[in-house]
């Protein structure tokens, strides 16, 4: 089978025995009658789903996360939006297909909704550049999100991006200087912005279309600061611990609500995203919908203050408390 | 059109991440083959004076007395060692008039991170080594006439890279710029995100800026100062939007590390590559500045982009 991650064997086995039963009804055990079997088989089918996904590593999530067959950002604005409009360029220099963006409805919800996007096979891949933007990727999105701010619509952005793209063209021309402007305007939008981690959550790539009033992220997609490979390179000097570095980085949709990072985690049907694409589209639209009509109610300065709150409460450090008659704090000079 | 690539495989297993973590200090290669950055450097120097430094870039044996003396740059090629944030805050700000803030603050393991070594570990030896709490040093201060909000770096620690503390101080000097209507400078020289606080240090990206949004939005100049090495999570975030972008010659400036870069494209780099003299050629930095003519440039800068308040007050 192809794409078949190592723990879902023991579901694809039952799943073709299931096939193969419901094929040729003859072949059943002898002491009971085929319904029975099959419903033996179905129930054992799920409760090892369950079983599986529930006791995920880390790095078995990574993998769905990575899923070849996973929903990508188009497969869920054609699921979950409707009159998809998409505009392209930066204005600038180029189209970027690295990142997809345009007009959408979601719910009641006229929206801006904006992706990187991942390619399925070679040639798609080669297009869209493996979901690696370019700084045009990173413009194009800042002007979209710029011109939602101007007439008002919401602005919803899907992040599924190994990261941005490490490439003689991208620091040619600033990717790095792309993605800190994103980070720095979208923080002064109006509008109510909603960034949904669908797969790959990669580093600073993902963030510059991801600073958010809401933060979600499927509960099997990632989000962190560094590749597991990159990490254990790096600490490990070697590529082959990433599942120890995946475990230590904290990266998973759980760990990440837990240390207060994401606002919500969107289920998945059991199984992952990528055994039920429309199951998951469905649960994804939810969440959205339900944020926006959150949002929406808002005024523009309340928009503003919570999404500036939000992300300057991230952080721990210790300080050093002034005992007492002692004072750590600057003295301000009587002249200002 | 952008750049066509081609790649070895169709899975993304060759791609390094984004932001390249710090370099280890006894690691340094990847940073243009010269030797000896920083920790080392740094703890020669609490030897009694006599001692010679061999300038990496001309080879000359420099004294180390003189090399201080002249901001750690070299006297004969002026290549530029790296200088530490407290000598760097002694060589900008008038005497005595430098208030730091939040001086007692240090990182936490707050993922209690379980890889080769311990990153409380780590911080003990860093701030003992160092002398300094984290990688940055902040306050408020007086450049010429010119009283201004000052951040800067420091790669001998954990290779500059960012992560909890050196947002928070960023963030609470800016805002303190802000709401005391003050110009900022941000001297950068870092590896990028720490990895020991994950997705910590990525936020802190997203937060240093949106505080630089409400400076920007004030009419508030900021001065981004880049030296060697500036990269990753630091240069896409605030390094890279000052409304002056200045660079100290021969710095390492990039986003992905050039190592990296060569193994995604299999592409040869070009000379020069992520040199600030290329990213002036390439339009992003507005002036190269060698270290000993810095505050006079500063101050000029100063003066201009503050124009406008001294008209209102003089009104």
């Amino acid at each position: 089978m192809k794409h078949q991650l190592d723990f879902e064997k023991p579901i694809l086995e039952l799943q073709s025995k299931l096939a193969e039963l419901k094929k040729h009804p003859e072949t059943h055990s002898i002491d009971i009658n085929v319904g029975e079997e099959i419903a033996q088989i179905e129930r054992k089918l799920e409760e090892t789903k369950r079983q599986i996904f529930l006791n995920l590593h880390a790095w078995d999530r990574i993998k769905i996360a990575r899923h070849p067959k996973r929903p990508f950002t188009l497969d869920y604005i054609g699921l979950a939006f409707s009159d998809f409009n998409e505009l392209h360029g930066d204005r600038l220099y180029a189209e970027d297909r690295a990142v997809v963006g345009g007009f959408g409805t979601i719910g009641d919800h006229r929206v801006m909704v904006i992706g990187t996007q991942k390619g399925r096979d070679t040639k798609e891949n080669i297009r869209r550049n493996f979901g690696s933007a370019h700084p045009e990727g990173y413009r194009k999105a800042l002007r979209l999100m710029k011109m939602a701010d101007r007439f008002g619509l919401p602005i919803v952005t899907l992040i599924d991006t190994a990261g941005a793209y490490p490439g003689i063209g991208a620091e040619e021309r600033h990717i790095a200087e792309a993605i800190a402007v994103n980070l720095r305007e979208m923080m002064l939008f109006e509008v109510p912005i909603i960034a949904a981690v669908i797969g790959e959550g990669g580093s600073g790539g993902a963030l510059g279309i991801g600073v958010a009033n809401r933060v979600l992220i499927l509960e099997n997609a990632y989000y962190s600061v560094i590749s597991p490979e990159g990490c254990a390179a790096i600490l490990w000097k070697d590529r082959a611990a990433a599942p120890k570095a995946a475990e230590a980085l904290k990266i998973t949709a759980r760990h990440l609500k837990e240390l207060g990072l994401v606002d919500e985690i969107v289920p998945e049907p059991l199984g992952g995203a990528h055994a039920d694409p429309k199951g998951a589209a469905a649960s994804l639209k939810s969440a959205i919908v339900q944020h926006l009509d959150e949002l929406v109610a808002l005024t523009p300065e309340q928009r503003m203050e919570q999404r500036y709150d939000k992300f300057r409460s991230f952080g721990h450090f210790l300080e050093r408390k002034p005992v007492a008659g002692e004072s750590l704090e600057v003295k301000e000079p009587k002249n200002t | 059109m952008t750049t066509t690539f081609t790649k070895k495989t169709l899975g993304l297993e060759t791609t390094e991440p984004a932001l390249t973590p710090p370099p280890a200090i006894d690691k340094v290669a990847p940073f243009n083959k010269k030797p000896k950055l920083g920790a080392s450097k740094a703890r020669k120097r609490d030897i009694p004076e006599g001692l010679w430094t061999k300038c990496p870039k001309c080879a000359t044996m420099v004294f180390d007395k003189e090399l201080d003396e002249n901001l750690k740059v070299c006297p004969k090629c002026y290549h530029h060692f790296p200088i530490g944030a407290r000598e760097r805050i002694h060589s900008l700000v008038e005497t005595c008039t430098f208030e730091e803030m939040d001086a007692t603050m240090v990182s936490v393991d707050v993922l209690n991170f379980t890889g080769v070594a311990s990153y409380t570990t780590k911080l003990e030896d860093y701030q003992k080594s160092t002398g300094l709490k984290d990688a940055v040093v902040t306050g408020i201060c007086m450049i010429g006439k010119h009283r201004a909000a000052l951040g800067v770096m420091d790669f001998s620690f954990l290779g500059g890279s960012m992560g909890s503390v050196v947002g928070e101080k960023l963030t609470r000097l800016i805002e303190r710029a802000t709401e005391k209507a003050l110009p900022l400078i941000i001297i950068s020289t870092s590896g990028g995100a720490r990895m020991y606080e994950g997705m910590f240090s990525l936020m802190q990206m997203a937060k240093t800026c949106a505080a630089l949004g409400y400076h920007a939005k004030a009419r508030l100049p900021y001065i981004s100062v880049l030296t060697h090495p500036t990269t990753a999570g630091v240069m896409a975030s605030y390094a890279s939007v000052g409304d002056l972008i200045l660079a100290e010659p021969g710095a390492m400036i990039g986003f992905a590390g050039p190592r990296v870069i060569k193994d995604t494209t299999q592409a040869e780099l070009p000379p020069g590559f992520q040199t600030a003299e290329f990213l002036l050629d390439h339009g992003l930095i507005d002036a190269i500045i060698p270290r000993n003519e810095l505050k006079e440039r500063l101050i000029q800068y100063l003066g201009y982009l503050t124009a406008s308040q001294h008209l209102r007050a003089a009104v």
